[in-house]
């Protein structure tokens, strides 16, 4: 059974796969590491374009804040610390390479073709837990965003091993790149406040408006795209570019390394937190519809949300809401975090054969 | 012999949650470790956790021997919509084998991290350590096939910056570090695309729905790339021959807590998941499991064996001669899953047990002895028999046990699995391991010779005694290897009820 | 070809996927090995969503039932297949896939983050990050003097 409209969107998933396809061999062929680190970017922004024609809108949104944005100021940061060369390649190197990439590439091609075809509503995939998600989030949960739903209730714990990556990330980053109580901030930081009158006035215009957007997608997470990780990175992006016009002591002032990673840490706690309450009131970790217990959901007013049928979905809204708030915390605090631990260090000119 | 099953251990609303405690106990200590103004407060935190998290395995082990398989459901909904927690009895071992090595670590690293790390780092490192844990007993807990790759990656990410944190002491610890990462990332991503295939062809996460299904769906191309796909990658997680390269350099150069971490737990936890995927997951038919057991499997692991052996034996370094010896045994581990049946896992779950208590012994001991000394190869050893007499001696019952000295836990392994390999008529396994064993104590004996028999080096840095901090959890772990080795009746019985498990999950 | 159209994103997908592990592999450069084994990490990402495509679906953000809005989604489809695949009169895309990916990115992007770190650290320590030199001064110097950070 086809739809009866020819999928218009297939041409456009076939020419941003083609570009992909394209920017990909670029960054391959490539001998420059700068023109690789923007390429790069380059693909995460077409992924984000085609990750919405697969009516991917969470995937997209974070696709383009994380890969397009985040990925490439730690790169560039590693860049710039690490004195890229230009590469030199041996092509010799290259066959082996070659040829065992060949050889798994075409296995996997075969393997692929034997999966149920593309678009099929009647695959496996697409039929069995995930059509059941689509069919259970009203009753069980109320919230539209069935993504939300199914990464903050029914997945939680998943994304609760998520957040603690991130906070895995920015603990390793520190022991990598903290330079300690001694030391950093007497030296100058490398970012120095610009002359240009131009980006400061724009930075604080648009440095409150990018905050405010992080807020709402944070809140708006379950009703439209959005949620704790795009919210996150987006505050990140402010506090980032904040430092990037302003110069990194003013933000440190601000922002102190060492709260962030505290922040980082809190964040995880309260998402742990949320599911040992639920645990303390009776039920299984994370089972949000035991956040509340009964004499607190009396006192809640009815109507508060808009619907008067959401008594059922209290705890699922309010623990939602509470691990979106962990996740926000972690994500935000990490990503600038991990920006200051590549900003603040100094290029060192280490003497080949010492241990710098 | 206590049964566990008669053990009170906790209250019994307190055992409900067991599973997921160990989890989220070690999680809530590193947040706190990494809040922590100095080193000596996250040291407190850190053993606190550590006692915490192995109550809570010890009390799920008990709840597993009264009942099959503990199931804890997460979030409230019921697989395949959520995710739970499914401890098996081999799971419920390796946590206790977790939580009590990474206690008895903890005690240790009071005085090795002093020796190793600058102390404003000790706070970050312990809470990276603690990290390491929860996502290492999450990939036994875990039931859900995804959780399994989220959790590997939890231990993994916090170990990359732990094996480099070993750079201050020795810079070759950062190329080792960047390359366990690539490596090991991209052994996580295989994993994840074999759980692509297998998602595109089933249709869920949850393993024991997977198991179903797939015997349902029967052979196709897909099936057996998810398949090939999850065991390469499991397999460079698990330092399966060829796909080691990470190992050695990154046991040798990183700080002597992490090795010790390491080589105890992380490569288990992977092959306890191979081992899930291998027999639980995939029915016989569904990926021509007999034919990659037999004709893959089996050479792949005899070569791990004999070559990483070898290589032992002519490795000057210390800690490479035993990170090889990491690899080879793993490789006999692997001969056990050959085997194939009921016996030859059984005996291998055994196996792996004891091999992550053997090798806890022999790197905490050699940890305590590098506090004093900065020694690297094995000649650097000679004579510290004489110095420093009970740390050598914890050495000695880790040694004896890795060569399979009767009454130690490594002689019953070993006995075990050969006689599976004879049972099974696989004559050639058989022969292997008997080879294997005997490269072993060659390169075992010659360590031992050096550091009992030789004279120091005129002008040698002379070791001192290690700390009591580590000479007692080194001699505890040494206690247990030689307890098991009388009396197993809990690993015993744990592994032949975890064997037959897997095998009886299958419909 | 008509095998090559209907299987054209996997066949896509798969040379994206190894043209990251082909960087990964022939490259000495570390900084240039972290871009391949982003390349392959974001590919994979783009292999589930793949799966995860419904024909005629769209974004699993659940409209109300019976709404206008609803009820032109519905309409652009053929009736009974929106009675066959749709829920509540309405056919999504399939959200588990998403989700799944949402950490698979977030996972990248922290190993990432970790793997330059090191990098970082490689360069201070030996000068270099081109993976050859620092194997031959791995040879040469062995202990260098307390490394400092």
């Amino acid at each position: 059974m086809t739809p009866a409209v020819p999928d218009v969107s297939f041409v456009l998933n076939v020419s941003l796969l083609v570009m992909l396809l394209a920017v990909a061999v670029a960054i391959a062929v490539t001998r420059s590491l700068l023109a690789a680190i923007l390429l790069l970017s380059v693909y995460s922004f077409l992924g984000a374009a085609w990750l919405m024609v697969m009516d991917a809108a969470d995937v997209a949104f974070t696709e383009a804040v994380v890969g397009a944005g985040v990925s490439t100021l730690v790169l560039l940061g590693a860049l710039l610390l690490t004195r890229g060369e230009t590469i030199k390649t041996d092509w010799k190197q290259q066959i082996g390479p070659l040829a065992l990439v060949l050889a798994v590439g075409g296995l996997l091609i075969y393997a692929a073709a034997g999966l149920p075809g593309y678009g099929d509503p009647a695959s496996p995939a697409n039929s069995y837990v995930g059509r059941a998600y689509l069919q259970a989030t009203y009753n069980d949960i109320g919230a539209p965003n069935v993504v939300t739903a199914v990464l903050a209730s029914y997945r939680g714990f998943d994304t609760l091993g998520e957040t603690t990556v991130i906070f895995a990330a920015c603990i390793g980053v520190a022991l990598m790149l903290d330079p300690g109580s001694s030391g950093a901030p007497a030296q100058a930081s490398r970012i120095r406040p610009g002359q240009h009158i131009v980006l400061k006035v724009i930075s604080k215009l648009l440095i409150p408006l990018i905050i405010l957007f992080a807020f709402y997608v944070q809140f708006h997470g379950d009703l439209g795209a959005g949620g704790g990780f795009q919210a996150g990175v987006t505050l990140a992006v402010a506090v980032i570019l904040h430092a990037l016009v302003f110069g990194l002591d003013e933000t440190t002032r601000a922002f102190p390394p060492h709260l962030m990673r505290a922040i980082s840490s809190g964040g995880v706690m309260v998402y742990s937190a949320v599911g040992v309450v639920c645990i303390l009131n009776g039920g299984g970790f994370l089972d949000y519809d035991f956040l509340f217990t009964p004499q607190l959901e009396a006192a809640i007013p009815p109507g508060l949300l808009g619907d008067p049928d959401s008594k059922h979905h209290w705890g699922q809204h309010f623990g939602i809401l509470l691990i979106e708030l962990g996740v926000l915390l972690t994500v935000s605090s990490t990503m600038v975090s991990i920006f200051f631990g590549f900003a603040g260090r100094a290029p060192r000119a280490a003497s080949v054969g010492q241990g710098g | 012999m206590i049964g566990l099953e008669t053990l009170y251990v906790a209250p019994a609303s307190l055992v409900a949650h067991a599973p997921i405690l160990a989890i989220v106990i070690p999680l809530l200590g590193a947040c706190a470790a990494g809040l922590s103004p100095g080193g000596r407060s996250a040291w407190m935190i850190c053993v606190a956790t550590a006692v915490f998290t192995a109550w809570m395995s010890l009390a799920t082990a008990c709840e597993v021997m009264r009942q099959d398989a503990v199931v804890y459901v997460l979030g409230g909904f019921q697989p395949p919509l959520g995710i739970t927690l499914r401890v098996d009895a081999i799971g419920a071992l390796l946590g206790l084998l977790i939580s009590v090595v990474g206690l008895l670590a903890a005690v240790v690293s009071g005085h090795s991290l002093v020796a190793e790390i600058r102390k404003e780092k000790h706070s970050l490192f312990l809470s990276g350590f603690l990290l390491c844990q929860a996502g290492l007993i999450g990939i036994v807990y875990t039931g859900d096939a995804f959780n399994a790759f989220v959790c590997l990656e939890i231990s993994s990410i916090g170990t990359y910056a732990l094996v480099a944190s070993g750079g201050a002491s020795d810079r070759r610890a950062l190329p080792a570090a960047f390359n366990y990462l690539i490596l090991g990332t991209i052994g996580a991503t295989f994993y994840v695309i074999g759980i692509g295939f297998i998602y595109g062809a089933t249709g869920t996460l949850n393993m024991v729905d997977m198991a179903a299904r797939l015997a349902a769906h029967g052979q196709s191309a897909p099936v057996h790339a998810g398949f090939a796909f999850i065991m390469v990658g499991l397999g460079i997680k698990a330092a399966m021959f060829p796909l080691h390269g990470w190992l050695p350099g990154a046991y040798a150069y990183a700080p002597s807590l992490i090795t010790l971490l390491l080589a105890a737990t992380a490569t288990k936890t992977a092959i306890y998941l191979m081992a899930r995927f291998l027999f639980e997951v995939f029915p016989d038919g569904a990926a021509a499991s007999e034919v990659f057991l037999t004709w893959i499997l089996g050479p792949l692991a005899a070569a791990g064996l004999i070559v990483c052996s070898l290589q032992a034996i002519f490795e000057q370094d210390i800690r490479r001669a035993l990170a090889f010896s990491s690899v080879a045994q793993v490789g006999f581990i692997l001969l056990g899953f050959a085997v194939g049946g009921d016996q030859g896992l059984s005996a291998s779950l055994f196996f792996v047990v004891a091999h992550g208590l053997i090798k806890g012994v022999l790197f905490m001991a050699l940890g305590g002895l590098t506090i004093g000394i900065r020694a690297r190869r094995i000649v650097d050893f000679a004579g510290i028999g004489r110095d420093a007499p009970w740390t050598v001696l914890a050495f000695s019952v880790g040694a004896a046990s890795l060569v399979g000295t009767p009454l130690t836990m490594g002689f019953l392994a070993k006995w075990q699995m050969i006689e599976a390999a004879l049972a099974g008529e696989r004559y050639w396994i058989a022969a292997v391991m008997v080879a294997g064993s005997a490269l072993t104590l060659l390169y075992v004996g010659r360590i031992l010779e050096v550091m009992m028999f030789r004279e120091p080096a005129p002008g040698a840095p002379r070791a001192k005694e290690a700390p009591a901090g580590v000479i007692l959890p080194a001699l505890v772990l040494g206690g247990i290897s030689i307890w098991f080795g009388v009396d197993s009746s809990l690993p015993g019985q744990l592994s032949v009820a975890g064997a037959a498990g897997l095998f009886g999950v299958r419909p | 070809m008509s095998w090559f159209i209907a299987n054209f994103n996997y066949i896509v997908v798969v040379i994206l996927m190894m043209t990251g592990l082909f960087i990964i592999f022939s490259s000495a450069n570390l900084i240039r090995r972290m871009i391949g084994l982003a390349l392959f990490q974001s590919s994979t990402g783009l292999f589930y969503i793949s799966l995860s495509k419904v024909s005629g679906g769209t974004a699993a953000i659940v409209v109300p039932p019976d709404s206008a809005e609803a009820r032109a989604l519905a309409a652009q489809l053929d009736p009974a297949y929106v009675a066959a695949f749709g829920v509540k009169g309405v056919v999504y895309a399939n959200p588990l896939p998403h989700v799944l990916i949402l950490t698979a990115i977030v996972v990248g992007v922290a190993t990432l983050a970790v793997g330059l770190a090191i990098a970082v650290r490689v360069r201070e320590a030996y000068g270099t990050v081109e993976a050859p030199e620092i194997d031959d001064l791995g040879r040469s110097v062995t202990e260098g003097p307390e490394n400092g950070r």
